[in-house]
């Protein structure tokens, strides 16, 4: 009799009560360290604006026919979602599975680790999504002006945060030691954040640079918040969208494999 | 439902690069028993451990666990199992409240008897008054009860118990036996690997004795120690020139012996008349068996 009970229907994958469990784990945990990682998130990027609106805001007053502090406080907004998906995830799953040995009491649950992975993205790609407007909202408070289309934003970072917090598990997933995450920051991070046009425009660049901004997501995401708040561009920003969706299948896709190659023997 | 197997494994192996950590392996736990996992360190106790809730995957052999085919079906079968590891894995800046409220929502037990459940596993980690307190504020021996009552919170069928009591005093020992000994009472079924020889005594219905990977014994305790050590042991201390002489002699004498380090265990003694060693007699015991089987060189 147990065990006609017990067999029933085989249980799927990518269960909405596995992912659910994940995501209550990941949300009590929030309640105890929100403040140094809304601390965080919120004042880098500010800084940044701030550093480069009032810097280079004295020597340029307008580019590419933005006032140059909506120009820095919309682009600012992928840095944002960067810095609170992509370094989260690196870190924080390096810890969880190599310290607090977190992972290994999941899946002992009925958890398998595509569940995992896919509920620890869609939780870091949520908070980046809010985490994403807080320059936008400094930026309003240095005058730039409100629209609709600004609701989209943090739809945009959390689509963009997705691929980021997947990028971060996989390299978290591939590397051997926390000394690993330097190369990365270094030779991946600083030039994609740097090329993204968040802090200049990138027409001045060579054509082949152009063209390798196009494999840049941040710079698809920078690209994007800036129509949103000052303008849609119809197919071609319909266009960038399907950029971030297809960057976040992929790397999604990538950490399950990473994750899986290093939480099961 | 006596006679049905919460846990089979049939030829089971398991190789990291050239190391073979499980070398085919059987194991049987009947539902409704404790079976204690005993070896050394490094037989492969943590391996099989590992290979039950699909964290590890066999490269040979059969595995079910509560009539659930492994590595295949494994997420119904942890849906029933509840997972103590050897290393604590408490989320430490969480309350107790707070880390059984999340295996709460892992084990999918429904909304309308999670209340019930948590304090109900508050009640048995004896931690009721302290549900509001930081993980990382609990003394060691409140983590393990907190870290047991995590992995039943939502009533499993089958236990698994990775080292249970490793690393802590004997007061803590005894409080989590008692504790075990509760949850066998009830019926539910036990897998508990340790390399504690009294623990192995006091709580397994059986025993399988693991060394290299593969099991080298299995049966109840007390079977073992009459089959692999008679009834009586004699006990001979001395210098290590005598105790290698009194070794010598035993072994010509067809007698089985095993070194404690300080003494040298003859073993089988109850029936042997004429033998004339002068020592200490009592009774044979697992630790017996254990070191005459696993062998007394530590790799």
């Amino acid at each position: 009799m147990a065990t006609a009970e017990s067999r029933g229907a085989r249980l799927g994958r990518l269960e909405r009560s596995a992912l659910t469990g994940v995501l209550v784990r990941e949300a009590v945990n929030y309640s105890s360290y929100w403040k140094s990682s809304t601390f965080s998130s919120t004042v880098e990027p500010t800084i940044y604006l701030l550093a480069f609106g009032f810097g280079f805001g004295s020597l340029v007053s307008r580019i590419g026919g933005y006032d140059y502090v909506d120009f820095v406080g919309t682009g600012t907004v992928a840095t944002a979602v960067l810095f609170s998906s992509a370094f989260p995830a690196m870190f924080g799953t390096f810890v969880k599975y190599q310290f607090q040995r977190t992972y290994d009491a999941i899946l002992a649950a009925p958890v398998d680790t595509e569940e995992l992975v896919t509920a620890e993205a869609l939780w870091i790609a949520t908070r980046a999504g809010a985490y994403g407007c807080v320059p936008m909202l400094v930026a309003m408070a240095f005058g730039l002006d409100p629209s609709w289309g600004m609701l989209a934003v943090p739809l945009i970072g959390w689509i963009a945060g997705f691929g980021w917090a997947c990028f971060g598990i996989s390299i978290a997933g591939y590397a051997k030691s926390f000394e690993n995450f330097n190369y990365v920051v270094s030779a991946v991070l600083t030039p994609l954040f740097l090329l993204a046009g968040s802090f200049f425009p990138l027409d001045n660049f060579p054509q082949w640079a152009q063209v390798l901004a196009n494999l840049n997501p941040l710079h698809h995401c920078v690209v994007l918040v800036r129509h949103a708040v000052f303008g849609w561009n119809g197919w071609r920003d319909l266009a960038r969208v399907g950029a971030l969706a297809v960057f976040g299948l992929l790397v999604w896709r990538v950490a399950i494999h990473a994750m899986t190659r290093k939480l099961i023997d | 439902m006596s006679g049905e197997l919460a846990i089979r494994l049939r030829g089971v192996v398991k190789r990291y690069g050239s190391i073979t950590a499980v070398d085919h392996l059987d194991l049987d736990v009947p539902e409704g028993t404790c079976v204690g996992l005993l070896g050394p360190n490094g037989a492969g106790k943590s391996t099989t451990m590992r290979l039950l809730t699909a964290q590890a995957i066999a490269d040979e052999g059969e595995l079910e666990v509560l009539g659930f085919k492994l590595p295949e079906e494994s997420k119904q079968a942890r849906a029933q199992c509840g997972v103590v590891p050897q290393l604590d894995n408490l989320d430490t800046t969480l309350t107790v409240e707070q880390n059984l409220l999340v295996f709460a929502h892992l084990y999918r037990i429904s909304r309308s008897e999670r209340r019930a459940a948590i304090e109900r596993a508050l009640v048995m980690a004896k931690l009721v008054d302290r549900r509001d307190s930081r993980v990382d504020k609990l003394s060691g021996g409140m983590r393990r009860r907190l870290l047991i009552a995590r992995a039943l919170v939502h009533r499993p069928r089958l236990a698994l118990f990775d080292e249970p009591t490793v690393g802590l005093d004997p007061q803590v020992r005894q409080e989590l036996w008692a504790l075990i000994d509760a949850l066998r009472t009830e019926g539910t079924t036990i897998l508990m690997s340790t390399h504690y020889i009294e623990e192995a005594q006091r709580l397994a219905d059986t025993v399988l004795i693991m060394s290299h990977g593969s099991a080298v014994a299995a049966g109840p305790p007390s079977d073992l120690v009459l089959e692999h050590a008679g009834h009586e042991v004699l006990e001979v201390y001395g210098p290590p020139a005598r105790l290698a002489e009194v070794e010598a002699e035993a072994g010509a004498a067809g007698m089985r012996t095993r070194r404690t380090g300080t003494s040298i265990s003859i073993l089988g003694v109850d029936g042997s008349n004429g033998f004339s060693i002068d020592g200490e007699r009592r009774p044979a015991n697992l630790e017996d068996v254990f070191v005459l089987l696993t062998g007394e060189e530590i790799a």
